[in-house]
């Protein structure tokens, strides 16, 4: 468990300092979040390291898990699918299950903190239960990419949506024509966890010798899940164009469930297109492998991201924030976490990411540069002392209406 | 004796206003009726969010105009407009509007798909932090020290957007009888500098008026 005061050698006291002065002018609150599982997934991850550090702050904040079965996260699951854009349906029996259900637990949770906070859709029906007669505010705050979203299932959700006092969502083109409050808080990665935490050189060597990589090569690196959209076999194409010029080493690695038959099948296209190049790597990481992920990243030349779609793409963030030169597709929160050419390189096909793959391991000295900048760039921006001041002030902008609020 | 400096310090928590443009007339529409916070989180963003020396255009919208829409000229006019020059937002909002409606509507192109500039806006949250200084060298000893987002607020915020003559350094110094050194504070042009290269620079001048 980390504590509050271990950030500050990362970001100084001042940023610290300035999180106790406004977590002071939330405390008469008692903030309750509310999702729908206590492990697992991006936003578990995140409650579990943001809960307790708001409580070292002063905040009374605590998290509840809604309760469902099967049947409930089924549709949960089609639900997420069609925020992505798939064309999924969902019945009204389905709406009319996930409704009850959310019934069930509003019936269920003690509903009477000052600000109901709810992560996702999964919970998003508890609004229900507001009485507007009291004063809690709530919030609702979705984790999922809604560029676009299937126009049906957002049209049912916005009728809950509507009902709170604020959405929350992690980019701007996220935003709907609603008429509620709308904030923009985008994610964060935590620099002390085992992801991103320094490493001794020792480590790195050890993973790289495990995983037999030649440490004294250049290297480049992908991080992510075997998943079409990463576009891995489109990665093999970049670094097939780059080593007819310059020597390299290539690493594919990332985890997945072993029983999702579409990342097995990615994972099998990949190896075919590598051909049998004994310096391309694949490596299917199990779920806990955060050091090796670290280490990995920490012993790349330059990092790739060539998604063909993103949420937000952390892994760039985490990859800046080792001060790596990284090359990356604009798509998603990417363009929010790199300036072309200033704090690393965005592309939009392989051609370009291999031109600028070959630019970038010729001049060690641009490349270095781009990876500082990026460095301080999520330093600043994407960490998770940022993320902590955002919700101290949402939740203070619950209670203030004007642009500008001297506290 | 003269007032103590009292230091504030402020964040801006970041609204999604739900409206886009996709080319220069909707930027245009869009730029008529944002609330006056989202002309000023447009054009004040950047300095809090890149603290290097970034050469790209110091605006939201003559990033998106050059980058997105390739309107290198327009995007020029809008990254070289003098936001120092301005009192208020609403006065960088008229002459913003100027560049937009003198530009050709037979040049309107729309931007691909994805590419959208969203208006966003801000609400900004101003508490006070426990320094105090009585002299210019405590003042240099506290400038030191403090976020960058205290040094943003007494450089820009009281200044541009609650409308003050001056910054809030520059009329300390004025109040204190250092009048030279407010004279100083007032050339620099801080839009065209990073917050840490401008704390340097503030803090180079105040030790030179505190050595005398």
């Amino acid at each position: 468990m980390q504590n509050i005061n271990d950030y500050i050698p990362v970001v100084g006291p001042s940023v610290i300092n300035e999180l106790f002065l406004l977590a002071e002018r939330v405390q008469p609150r008692a903030v309750q979040n509310i999702n729908s599982t206590a492990v697992g997934g991006g936003v578990a991850e995140i409650l579990t390291r943001m809960v307790p550090l708001l409580r070292q702050l002063g905040v009374n904040a605590k998290w509840d898990v809604i309760k469902g079965n099967d049947k409930f996260f089924n549709i949960t699951k089609s639900i997420h699918n069609a925020l992505h854009g798939a064309d999924v349906t969902i019945s009204k029996e389905e709406w009319e299950y996930f409704l009850e259900v959310n019934r069930e637990n509003a019936a269920e949770l003690d509903l009477s903190d000052d600000i109901i906070f709810v992560h996702d859709p999964q919970p998003i029906a508890l609004i229900e239960r507001r009485n507007r007669r009291d004063a809690v505010k709530w919030i609702w705050r979705c984790h999922i990419d809604i560029t676009n979203p299937q126009k049906e299932v957002m049209d049912f959700l916005k009728l809950y949506v509507e009902k709170y006092d604020s959405a929350v969502f992690s980019a701007p083109a996220f935003g709907q024509e609603m008429d509620i409050a709308q904030v923009l808080i985008s994610p964060s990665i935590d620099p002390l966890s085992d992801k991103n935490k320094d490493l001794p050189q020792e480590t790195v060597d050890e993973v790289l010798e495990r995983l037999g990589i030649d440490k004294k090569r250049r290297l480049v690196t992908q991080i992510s899940r075997f998943d079409y959209l990463k576009d891995p076999v489109g990665v093999i194409r970049v670094y097939q164009k780059a080593k007819k010029h310059i020597d390299c080493q290539l690493v594919l690695a990332g985890g997945g469930a072993t029983d999702d038959p579409e990342g097995m099948q990615v994972l099998e296209e990949a190896k075919s297109a590598a051909a049998g190049d004994s310096d391309v790597h694949i490596i299917f990481l199990p779920a806990g492998s955060d050091v090796e992920i670290n280490a990995l990243q920490r012993a790349s030349t330059v990092v790739l991201q060539k998604s063909l779609k993103e949420g937000f793409g952390l892994t760039v963030a985490e990859a800046l924030w080792k001060a790596k030169p990284v090359i990356a597709s604009a798509v998603g929160g990417i363009p929010l976490q790199i300036k072309h050419k200033y704090s690393g390189i965005l592309t939009y096909s392989i051609e370009g990411t291999a031109h600028y793959l070959k630019q970038l391991l010729h001049e060690p000295s641009y490349a270095k540069a781009l990876g500082l900048n990026g460095r301080e760039h999520i330093k600043n921006n994407f960490l998770i002392t940022r993320h902590i001041r955002d919700y101290l002030l949402l939740f203070l902008s619950q209670y203030y209406e004007q642009d500008v609020v001297s506290l | 004796m003269h007032e103590p400096f009292h230091f504030y310090t402020e964040s801006h928590l970041v609204r999604l206003l739900g409206l886009k443009a996709k080319n220069t007339l909707e930027l245009l529409e869009g730029m008529k009726k944002v609330p006056a916070s989202s002309i000023y989180y447009h054009t004040h963003r950047f300095l809090q969010q890149h603290h290097y020396l970034s050469p790209e255009p110091p605006n939201d919208f003559a990033y998106w105009l050059t980058n997105i829409l390739n309107l290198k000229q327009l995007g020029e006019a809008f990254a070289s407009v003098d936001t120092v020059d301005f009192r208020n937002m609403e006065e960088l909002r008229a002459e913003f509007i100027g560049i937009l409606e003198s530009y050709p509507v037979k040049n309107v192109v729309d931007c691909p798909k994805g590419h959208e500039f969203h208006f966003m806006a801000c609400q900004t949250f101003i508490l006070p932090v426990q320094y105090i200084a009585h002299n210019l060298h405590e003042f240099a000893d506290i400038l030191r020290r403090i976020s960058v987002s205290s040094l943003y607020f007494h450089i820009f915020e009281s200044r541009m957007r609650l409308e003050r003559d001056e910054n809030d350094f520059q009329a300390w110094f004025r109040s204190i009888g250092k009048n030279e050194l407010a004279q100083s504070l007032s050339k620099l042009d801080p839009y065209t500098i990073t917050l840490e290269s401008l704390r340097g620079q503030i803090l180079e001048m105040v030790m030179k008026h505190a050595e005398h």
